[in-house]
């Protein structure tokens, strides 16, 4: 406060008023950012988690209200530029109308397609089994793609182009989960790059920033003493691994890398087990719901989530089998964890990409004339964005009862268990540990199929939005309860980055079956917006010819290789530039270091000059 | 309402005073000022401001009690002339400031420095890393490193922040290395 005072004596009048127009802006913002705060979801119960539980576990949560905006924002996306418009149009609001696809072809075979909404007496069973599988009265809604087979609406005089609209909506949400997925990692990917020399979570950041002030409650604190002492520790001891690692003898060497070389063929031969079984179980359940016969019983349902359970028992079978062989591997304790979260996660994707790659193979099973002239087996799949949609819809809703399972008849009679029975095999047992790799990669696996579904079935993150929401304080529930911390604690900083680069994989790969079935699979011509196209990514050339000779030729022109390939050699110089830049500054900060380490032998060698003279 | 009352006893230059000088805005102010006249016996509270409150009060505040490092904490803040470190309003400010979440790193390094420096020599050696991890690790014996141990911690601590390789760190390396640890903003800090 003096010191301000004094200041404020030597400024002229232009300084001063400079001076207290900028304190009063940041007043101003200050009170703005006050009230923003108390719009911010859940801030209250975030707080609460980070006092009790520590940061690490507080950012899977942020994690998760992270996915809730972002499926919200989505859900608002695609709702106010496909749903919305059709919608208005077939209730007739705002004077509009629509234009329906009149088809270009005469065969009507191809265009036959007759969902069967339930019509007549039907039990109250019917509508749970198709809510629960998306058939029956649910195909005809606006859930699913084959709602939107509309050509264009006209709002009073204005012409609203859906297919182009559709197709659009999907490529501005995929790039806006990107461009926000990349904003929010760039903070840990700065960390990253210059601190590339040191080791990733250095003795120092250990020591002086590992206590967390905001831990309120005693018992989390002796938690994380424990936690801390526990980490400290395990990287002296892996300090020493690595140490007796570098000594290693030559014929040790061979025996450990066969050993690793044998291992990972036999988690390979897993992989490709699972792989097979999903490809197997998906064609079988296909062939048999498809079968009219059973459409009403009991069975048929099972059969149909065939699938879903499959991929959910690979899913929990696979990280198990994982963690007890990279034992043999003989890591160091952070590779181990890394190699084997990477595993799972690899499982995890490929298993919707196997579901998928089944699919299409059905659908575009071409032997003895099936398809004969569109592309696709039209008799079996008359719609088959729709079903694909159907699969997707599936998966989500039993991804769902799966989590919510779990919590209620896992983790609770566990905790019950554990508390009052008292036999050494149930204490062994013990209290479950709050896993965040595990639960991370459940909700990403969850946040794909929701990337990948919303093309075949655009109402899909309005359901996501509430999966997420209501998961929330499931596993807030659960975490209250159960207590115990998981005894490898993550660090906050390097917990975000990896889930954000986790969750970037997870849209890439999304990108792949949706850019196949954009792009390279016919489009139904029974159903849906793209009726008179051959792919659904013809919409976009069609209107491009549509635009003035002089911006067409433009945008073929850049489409073209003369302009796609000096692109590409100028965006690779920038990136070599970029990298080369920030090898230069890391040079400069070792050489720097080097002169402060001379600058201090100077000083010792004057003080003994200093010293000898004096005497 | 209890805050509209709060509000009123602090006159509104001060408020507006406190702003400028601190990192803390208006609500938080009014918060620390609720929380401060809490800890005081209720005769004493009209003057809040002005009166000072013993160690033992402060320590019973739940965001201090679980801390290893309160006593630090207490002493640092505190600009008591008799060195018992009883904290006034101002010196609670100052603490909430250091620790809230838009203060700047080299703050925050600043003050850091200070906590952990256990012998108030001015440079943190041997003695006050070793100190500074057993309050990490928690009191008691089993929670201890073993002597081993906490000579390959400390020997690994002095490589990576002694630059000029005095064997202690002072103020100037101690921000450097800070500066470059990721978590440091994050858990360094207090929220009422």
């Amino acid at each position: 406060r003096d010191s301000q005072q004094v200041d404020t004596e030597h400024l002229s009048r232009w300084e001063k008023w400079r001076r207290t127009s900028s304190k009063s802006l940041k007043k101003a913002l200050s009170e703005v950012k006050g009230l923003s705060s108390y719009l911010v979801l859940w801030r209250q119960d975030i707080h609460s988690i980070e006092g009790k539980f520590g940061t690490g576990i507080q950012s899977y949560f942020s994690f998760l209200r992270f996915l809730v905006l972002l499926n919200f924002i989505i859900f608002i996306l695609v709702f106010s530029f496909v749903t919305l418009p059709t919608v208005i149009s077939k209730y007739g609001i705002f004077n509009s109308t629509i234009a329906y696809i009149s088809p270009k072809f005469i065969e009507d075979i191809c265009t036959i397609y007759k969902p069967s909404g339930n019509k007549g007496l039907v039990y109250f069973y019917t509508y749970l089994k198709d809510l629960l599988s998306g058939t029956g009265f649910l195909e005809v809604t606006s859930l699913f793609y084959g709602y939107y087979s509309i050509d264009a609406v006209w709002i009073s005089i204005m012409r609203y182009n859906l297919p182009l609209a559709y197709l659009l909506a999907t490529f501005a949400y995929l790039a806006l989960s990107f461009l926000w997925i990349i904003k929010r990692s760039v903070e840990g990917f700065k960390h990253n790059l210059v601190h590339d020399a040191d080791p990733f979570q250095s003795y120092c950041n250990k020591v002086f920033a590992g206590w967390d002030f905001c831990i309120t409650d005693p018992h989390a604190a002796r938690l994380k003493h424990r936690s801390l002492q526990y980490e400290l520790q395990t990287d002296l001891q892996e300090e020493k691994l690595k140490q007796k690692i570098a000594e290693r003898s030559m014929e040790e060497k061979l025996r450990i890398y066969s050993l690793r070389i044998f291992i990972n063929i036999i988690v390979i031969a897993i992989l490709s087990g699972c792989f097979y079984s999903i490809y197997k179980v998906t064609v079988f359940s296909q062939e048999n719901s498809n079968n009219i016969d059973n459409a009403n019983s009991q069975v048929n349902l099972l059969v149909q989530y065939l699938p879903s359970i499959v991929i959910t028992l690979a899913n929990f079978i696979g990280p198990l089998i994982f963690s007890f062989l990279i034992r043999f591997e003989d890591y160091t304790p952070a590779f181990e964890i890394k190699l084997t979260l990477l595993r799972c996660v690899f499982v995890r994707l490929a298993n919707i990409g196997v579901l998928l790659f089944s699919l299409w193979s059905r659908i575009s099973d071409c032997g003895s004339d099936k398809c004969k002239p569109f592309g696709y087996n039209y008799k079996l799949y008359p719609c088959w964005e729709s079903d694909v949609g159907q699969e997707m819809y599936k998966l989500m809703i039993f991804d769902f009862i799966v989590i919510l399972a779990v919590a209620l008849f896992v983790d609770f009679p566990r905790k019950l268990l554990v508390a009052h029975c008292s036999c050494k095999l149930v204490q062994w047992f013990g209290h479950k540990e709050f896993e965040i790799s595990d639960n991370v990669l459940e909700i990403i696996y969850g946040q794909t199929i929701c990337w990948i579904g919303t093309f075949f079935s655009p109402l899909l993150p309005a359901i996501a939005t509430i999966k997420y929401f209501i998961i929330f304080y499931v596993k807030k529930i659960v975490l209250i309860h159960t207590r115990k911390p998981a005894a490898r604690p993550i660090r906050a900083s390097s917990s975000n980055f990896f889930f954000l680069v986790v969750l970037l994989i997870g849209l890439l790969l999304a990108f792949i079956p949706l850019g196949v079935s954009i792009a390279r699979i016919p489009s139904s011509k029974a159903c849906g917006p793209f009726r008179n196209f051959n792919t659904s990514w013809e919409v976009i050339p069609d209107t491009i010819l549509q635009f003035p000779t002089g911006l067409q030729q433009v945008l073929f022109g850049m489409a073209s290789e003369a302009f796609a390939v000096p692109f590409f050699v100028i965006l690779c110089i920038i990136m070599f530039y970029v990298i080369a830049l920030a090898r230069a500054h890391k040079r400069v900060v070792e050489q720097l270091r080097e002169q402060l380490v001379l600058e201090s032998r100077d000083k010792m060698f004057l003080i003994r000059k200093i010293a000898e003279a004096q005497r | 309402g209890a805050m509209g009352g709060s509000a009123s006893l602090i006159p509104r230059d001060l408020l507006g005073e406190y702003q400028e000088l601190t990192f803390l805005s208006k609500q938080e102010i009014l918060l620390a000022y609720k929380r401060f006249s809490e800890l005081l016996p209720k005769e004493e509270r009209e003057n809040a401001y002005s009166t000072r409150v013993p160690k033992s009060q402060i320590l019973t505040l739940p965001e201090l009690r679980a801390n290893p490092f309160q006593h630090r904490i207490c002493h640092v803040f505190s600009t008591s002339e008799t060195r018992d470190d009883s904290m006034s309003f101002e010196d609670f400010l100052d603490m909430l400031s250091v620790f809230s979440d838009s203060a700047t790193s080299d703050i925050k390094s600043h003050y850091a420095f200070r906590i952990f420096d256990f012998d108030d020599d001015g440079t943190l050696d041997r003695k006050d890393l070793e100190q500074l991890v057993n309050c990490l690790t928690g009191q008691g014996e089993e929670s201890r490193l073993s002597s081993a141990e906490m000579e390959q911690l400390i020997q690994n601590i002095l490589e990576e922040s002694d630059i000029d390789k005095d064997g202690t760190i002072n103020l100037s390396e101690f921000q450097h290395v800070v500066s470059r640890s990721p978590d440091f903003a994050s858990s360094f800090k207090i929220v009422l």
